[in-house]
């Protein structure tokens, strides 16, 4: 039977079809760097290869990690990525715009039967849009810029199904700190995810994004969604472009029956990942009066419009309990705009969030805005690994922006149906 | 010989190359590799030493310098039950070898951390002098094989465009 991921790395590689273990060259369509693994890694290589981009128009880049540039280090890193935007001539570039998984797509970028590598490892967000897209390292990242080519092994399909429809205060977030919980960190086995079912059609393209980044912390190569017309409406609103053929992607199948994992949406309850694994995840009530600091709505998992919307619906004519430092940082400032506009940030404030740049912020750990010592944070973050978000003895719990901002709210950990339906 | 450095949980990205370093020279940053979970790796470990990690190595971000901070710091292999796949793919994109190990090799009597071994790359082995036993890793399909000879892509690649070059110049 043929699978999503194979139509697609079939087209890339200009082959009528491929097999799972195949080793294949594929021809990228787009790839995407941003200002840490981008510039100030690939330019010395490219130099030393003598070659200049393969192909300027298929190449974007991103300014989110060392955003703000609030030192002279990561001032001079941004000065070097403009440079060599300059240099090299690239059509598209978006300096301080948000995080490159939500440009990316929020730009017209990706739509369904593409092939992309980004230099990221959540870079499988491109998947929800029924296209191929992986993380790469830098040096990696040269070989494609100087060559528009990458190797592939064709990977098997895992076809993850949610039947059914989710229920109030539950969004996917919380399926794949499920998914995390169920199969563990490396149950991906670097081979191609896909997400089907219900659960996943009734999702916005948002909200199925978070489905495909999250596909990185099970180990995944992608994390794949079949297109559909909520496809179709993202891009041609987002200005894309769709290829005739663009239905011809919407195929669902495993390449082996033992990897079709069947998940009821109607039965999940809120989840909450405890320190140092997404793998942690149990229902949010299990962790109920679990003391916490810092609430943080943040990174391209967590702070897209529909995340700081559903932080919103919670935090609306209520505030944070005392004690509690509530963070903030839109994952994009398109996404800030339009949350803007609708009143969203204005409750946000007044429940007494503190806002934060559109980038990577705390997520990514690289600038100064970190966790101390001991201070523990209830994130809507993909990933708790220890010290990642500041010093080694902090602890970081994942959990919804519902989860967060309602637990903001108490003061302690919560399911927030307790304070939706209360 | 080559002392063994055994780790028994999953080593991420993150500790590797912790964020609050990224921004630093290459040097700098080494000298805070695993310093989360083993504070004094980096100022022990010598050339030629030798990582055995837990499954899914390497886990987490897609930052190259978590395999190059090892590199840097002389370890000449890495092996692992499983590896995270942009770690792997890092790794020889970076010429530092690494080999998959069986799981029940893995578990050897052996293999405990700081045992003196010694690693052969081109038999993809590890010989436990104590014992003389040898035991094998899983060996590399030969193109990445190759491209670890070669010293990573980049050198790789510099070789492809040269013969590309002679060839149309012929």
């Amino acid at each position: 039977m043929e699978t999503l991921a194979r139509k697609l790395i079939a087209r890339a590689a200009g082959q009528s079809g491929v097999s799972a273990g195949d080793v294949v060259i594929c021809k990228v369509d787009l790839a995407m760097i941003h200002d840490s693994g981008g510039p100030r890694r690939v330019k010395p290589m490219l130099e030393r290869l003598g070659r200049r981009v393969w192909d300027r128009d298929r190449v974007v880049v991103v300014t989110d990690h060392y955003v703000p540039a609030d030192t002279e280090e990561t001032r001079a890193i941004q000065a070097l990525t403009r440079q060599w935007v300059r240099d090299e001539e690239i059509a598209n570039f978006y300096d301080q715009q948000g995080i490159c998984h939500v440009v990316l797509p929020e730009r017209g970028h990706l739509s369904p039967g593409m092939f992309c590598v980004g230099g990221d490892s959540h870079s499988p967000t491109g998947g929800a849009f029924g296209a191929y897209m992986f993380g790469v390292g830098a040096t990696e990242m040269a070989g494609v810029l100087a060559t528009g080519e990458i190797w592939l092994r064709v990977p098997e399909t895992i076809l993850i199904q949610w039947n059914n429809s989710l229920g109030a205060c539950v969004t996917a977030k919380d399926m794949m700190l499920a998914v995390c919980g169920e199969i563990g960190m490396g149950g991906g086995r670097y081979q191609a995810i896909q997400y089907a079912g219900t659960a996943i059609r009734n999702l916005s393209m948002q909200e199925r994004m978070t489905m495909s980044n999250m596909a990185a912390e099970l180990g995944a190569q992608a994390g794949l969604i079949a297109p559909d017309e909520i496809t179709a409406d993202y891009v041609r609103a987002a200005g894309g472009t769709l290829a005739e053929d663009w239905a011809d992607y919407a195929i669902e199948a495993a390449d082996k029956p033992e990897d079709h994992l069947t998940f009821d949406a109607a039965e999940l309850a809120p989840q909450i990942a405890a320190p140092h694994s997404p793998a942690n995840a149990a229902d949010a009530a299990e962790f109920e009066n679990t003391k916490f600091d810092v609430a943080y709505i943040g990174a391209c998992t967590g702070a897209k419009y529909v995340d700081l919307a559903a932080a919103a619906s919670v935090l609306k004519g209520r505030r944070i309990a005392s004690g509690i430092t509530l963070k903030v940082a839109p994952a994009s400032k398109q996404d800030q705009d339009r949350a803007a506009d609708e009143g969203i940030m204005s409750i946000l404030e007044e429940a007494g969030a503190q806002f934060l740049a559109n980038s990577c912020g705390i997520c990514a750990g690289y600038g100064d805005d970190r966790l101390a010592e001991d201070e523990v944070c209830l994130s809507s973050t993909a990933r708790n690994f220890k010290g990642r978000m500041g010093a080694p003895g902090s602890q970081v719990y994942l959990a919804s922006p519902y989860t967060v901002a309602a637990s903001a709210v108490t003061g302690t950990m919560r399911d927030p149906r307790e304070i939706m339906e209360g | 010989m080559a002392r063994l450095w055994r780790f028994d949980d999953t080593i991420d990205t993150d500790v590797l190359a912790p964020g609050k370093y990224m921004k630093s020279p290459l040097a700098e940053l080494a000298m805070h590799c695993l310093e989360a979970v083993r504070p004094k790796f980096a100022s022990n470990v010598r050339p030629g030493d030798v990582m055995l990690g837990a499954p899914n190595m390497g886990v987490g971000s897609s930052r190259e310098q978590a395999a190059e901070v090892l590199k840097h710091l002389g370890i000449s292999a890495v092996i692992a039950p499983s590896f995270a796949g942009i770690f792997y793919r890092n790794a020889i994109n970076l010429g530092l070898p690494v080999f998959t190990i069986d799981a029940g090799l893995h578990a050897h009597p052996g293999l405990t951390d700081g045992a003196e071994i010694t690693f052969d790359f081109d038999s993809a082995s590890v010989t436990l002098p104590a014992s003389g036993e040898v035991l094998s890793l899983e060996p590399l399909p030969d193109f990445l094989r190759d491209m670890i000879l070669d010293g990573g892509l980049i050198p790789h690649l510099e070789k492809r465009f040269q013969t590309t070059a002679a060839a149309e110049g012929a």
